[in-house]
């Protein structure tokens, strides 16, 4: 098990727990990222901050620090 | 009989082409609405149905009604009927994506709760055809319990059926069908009611609860106190113990829920295919190639302004100085006829020349909004924007106030976090508005083309840009480390699907911006250059009694006789050279600028410029006209440009150091806050005046010093 950030580009996982500041659990649950929900990471920016995943039908971006509250078993 | 009005609120997610369906609806029966207290404002608009008339409010687009900011605030209290301006609205529109049903829907659960009539606007219905997913309206309505309406809204494909859905709505008693949360939340939810006793309704006892931080929370522990902090502390660790814990069960209720709705109603290819929008985003987001397209893109876009739109900038002067002569062909000698030709015609013409500019920028920003560019822009930019405190979304606020800081400052509602909200604002007015193109245009047109090198003008322009650019996030990094200082906000943002932009919404667009525009160049500016004129006019008799005008008309009349041979004639020109001087030197304008001159030569400027700067205080386009008006006629060349260049030629410092002179005016402009306009959306976004007058001290004296090393330099450079 691991955290959303250190997954690369190209990388697919399972969501294992969303253990983030309230503020940043809700926005990513809002957008459908929790418990067993599957995500693939599409990549980074330039300077390798913040990334890009896919959830579901929607592309999110958001910084390694907060991706850094969501644990995942990568598959 | 009078027509019986529905209200009816819009409400979804961005991109959902809610903007799209509210145009559509309302077509040009469109106003702004304002609101107290806050700044958020919403679009109104009509739309006839028959004999009803609905009555239309487009809520900004949002993810959920979880309210984390005052704003988000009044859209709730909106739905709810609690804002005190606006009847509760009689029926609820959501517009939702059919390409992204599930979360989507996320939003619909919580307008269900309101208890209000919802109508699902099932919109890019086209998009989804085309991606394999078929929706069957019926099972949807019978899953929800909500009418549905099929749509496409951008070519009013369903417009005419959701028209009819609203009105069948009307009064009906709502059968939504929505998840339901566990039982033990329900009676959480109900004794914390029941200890503000019934102060707020339940969807508010319940966002309380659920958001953990969020607005609703400050706003009543700040109203009741601690005492309500503990209590929600301990109902939520009991529900937390009971395995619902917030905010996740709320999540996931909503979206087991919208699952089932979505197995029962849409079927969909069993991979998802890859969209032509993924295809363009693994170019436009590539970490080199990306940069480097977003780059080029802001690049071309300022060579543009500088050559596309020349072409009716000079339709645009042709037509001033027909209607100025027209004018003193017209009506006699004295201050009305000047005040007309001199202050109106000249004054507010030299500021509409550059219409076709902003009209382009703002054109351009609109598409780059519309088809989605803008969020892989923030998305790009957001860890630069993070070394100077700042994120992403600022960049977009940011973006825009490169064509006016006023909507960019407005932008600003969009970053969640006060403390980013306040620096981003702060620094907007830094950030190269189109109203500084007029003083560049003029000085890189006198200063950089001739004798220079073809590209200069545009990269001069561009490094003007860059100085705003470049500054800002400096500025930026220092009030959020000292004045701004606290946490990082929530950065999360979705990247929409790409779209081809729609032309009527950017042409509504560039209407509205261009409009808001000249009204302003008709009332803000009209005023000062009014008193500008006043002050470069009186007073017009002299200390000896001559009338200073009737003197100039003369010997105008002089010169404008033929018959004269070359040398009477040059004597003629010079003499009304100087009488015209002597004049502009003895007005009011004339001696405060003179009273400044001391200032203003360390900076190389001379008592015109000074003047010039000075009038255009209150808005800086100005300056275009003042110069105007205390060059006219004082040397024998055509253009504004010219003259400058003449006058300066004679100058010993001007002459000499004319590019430093020039670069450090421009510098100036682009440093200080010249801006009534600005200044007063910063104050009402902020909603204090030590805002507004901070940026005003700060940026002058950035601008005066930016503008005194620059003049140092150059002349050091030049030697």
């Amino acid at each position: 098990m691991t955290t959303l950030d250190r997954l690369v580009k190209g990388q697919s996982a399972i969501v294992k727990a969303v253990l983030c500041e309230p503020a940043v659990s809700q926005r990513l649950g809002e957008f459908g990222l929790f418990e067993g929900e599957r995500i693939d990471v599409v990549g980074t920016a330039p300077l390798g901050d913040p990334i890009e995943i896919r959830l579901g039908s929607t592309l999110l971006t958001l910084r390694k620090s907060e991706a850094a509250g969501v644990r995942v078993t990568p598959l | 009989m009078p027509n019986r009005s529905v209200t009816v609120a819009l409400i979804g997610n961005p991109n959902s082409g809610k903007s799209t369906l509210f145009n559509a609806l309302s077509g040009l029966r469109q106003h702004t609405g304002n609101y107290p207290g806050v700044t958020v404002e919403m679009k109104k608009g009509q739309c006839p149905v028959g004999e009803l008339t609905l009555d239309l409010i487009d809520l900004p687009g949002t993810y959920s009604l979880a309210p984390r900011s005052p704003d988000e605030m009044v859209s709730v209290d909106l739905l709810l009927g609690r804002r005190p301006e606006e009847p509760p609205p009689d029926v609820i529109v959501n517009v939702v994506d059919a390409t992204n049903l599930d979360r989507h829907l996320y939003l619909t659960t919580q307008l269900m709760a309101i208890g209000k009539p919802v109508v699902l606007a099932v919109n890019m219905i086209d998009v989804a055809t085309a991606r394999g997913v078929t929706i069957d309206a019926e099972k949807l309505s019978t899953a929800t319990g909500l009418p549905v309406v099929l749509l496409q809204s951008n070519k009013g494909i369903g417009i005419e059926a959701l028209k009819a859905a609203i009105v069948k709505s009307v009064g009906q008693t709502s059968h939504a069908i929505g998840p339901s949360l566990p039982n033990a939340f329900t009676q959480e939810v109900a004794t914390i009611k029941q200890s503000l006793n019934g102060a707020v309704p339940t969807f508010l006892a319940e966002r309380l609860l659920l958001d953990v931080g969020g607005y609703t929370e400050s706003w009543l522990v700040g109203k009741h106190g601690e005492a309500l902090k503990l209590q929600l502390i301990a109902a939520r660790t009991r529900l937390s113990e009971a395995g619902h814990a917030v905010p996740g069960a709320e999540v996931k209720a909503r979206f087991q829920w919208a699952r089932n709705v979505i197995a029962q109603s849409v079927t969909a290819p069993a991979t998802r295919p890859v969209t032509g929008s993924d295809r363009i985003d693994r170019v436009l987001t590539h970490r080199v190639w990306g940069t480097l397209i977003f780059l080029s893109v802001m690049f071309v876009l300022f060579q543009l302004i500088f050559v596309a739109s020349a072409p009716f900038m000079d339709g645009i002067k042709w037509l001033q100085s027909q209607a100025a002569d027209f004018v003193t062909a017209k009506l006699p000698a004295g201050p009305v006829r000047s005040l007309i030709a001199d202050g109106v015609i000249s004054g507010v013409g030299s500021v509409l020349v550059f219409l076709p500019q902003i009209l382009m920028l703002f054109g351009f920003i609109a598409i780059l909004e519309d088809c989605g560019y803008m969020a892989r822009a923030a998305y790009l930019m957001d860890k630069v924007m993070s070394r100077c405190g700042l994120s992403g979304k600022s960049f977009i606020p940011l973006l825009s106030s490169v064509a006016c800081a006023v909507p960019g400052i407005m932008a600003t509602r969009v970053i969640e976090n006060r403390r980013d909200r306040f620096a981003t604002i702060l620094v907007a007015p830094l950030m190269s508005c189109s109203a500084r193109l007029p003083v560049y245009s003029l000085l890189i047109g006198a200063f950089l083309t001739t004798g220079f090198a073809g590209w200069v003008p545009g990269v001069a322009l561009f490094g003007m840009y860059m100085i705003g650019f470049i500054t800002a996030p400096l500025v930026a990094l220092v009030l959020k480390r000292t004045l701004l200082r606290g946490e990082t906000p929530v950065f999360v943002m979705e990247l929409p699907s790409y779209k081809v932009p729609s032309l009527r919404n950017i042409a509504r667009r560039m209407f509205d911006a261009g409009w808001a525009f000249v009204r302003r160049a008709g009332t803000l500016i009209f005023a000062t250059m009014v008193l500008i004129w006043a002050a470069a006019y009186f007073p017009v008799t002299r200390a000896d009694g001559t009338n200073s005008e009737k003197m100039v008309e003369a010997l105008q009349q002089t010169v404008d006789e033929t018959g004269w041979d070359a040398a009477t004639k040059q004597a003629a020109e010079a003499a009304l050279r100087h009488a015209k001087s002597e004049w502009k030197r003895d007005s009011y304008l004339g001696r405060a600028g003179h009273a400044m001159e001391p200032l203003v030569t360390p900076l190389g400027w001379d008592w015109k410029l000074g003047t010039a700067t000075l009038a255009s205080f209150p808005a800086r386009e100005v300056i275009v006209g003042t110069l105007g008006l205390l060059y006219e006629g004082e040397e024998e060349s055509e253009t504004l440009g010219a003259a400058i260049q003449d006058d300066w030629s004679k100058d010993p410092i001007r002459g000499k150091y004319g590019v430093p002179v020039a670069l450090s005016v421009m510098v100036f402009f682009a440093l200080c806050c010249q801006c009534v306009s600005t200044l007063a959306v910063i104050r009402r976004e902020t909603k204090s005046w030590s805002w507004p007058v901070f940026t005003f001290v700060y940026m002058t004296v950035l601008a005066y010093v930016g503008a005194f090393v620059t003049f140092q330099l150059g002349k050091m450079v030049i030697g």
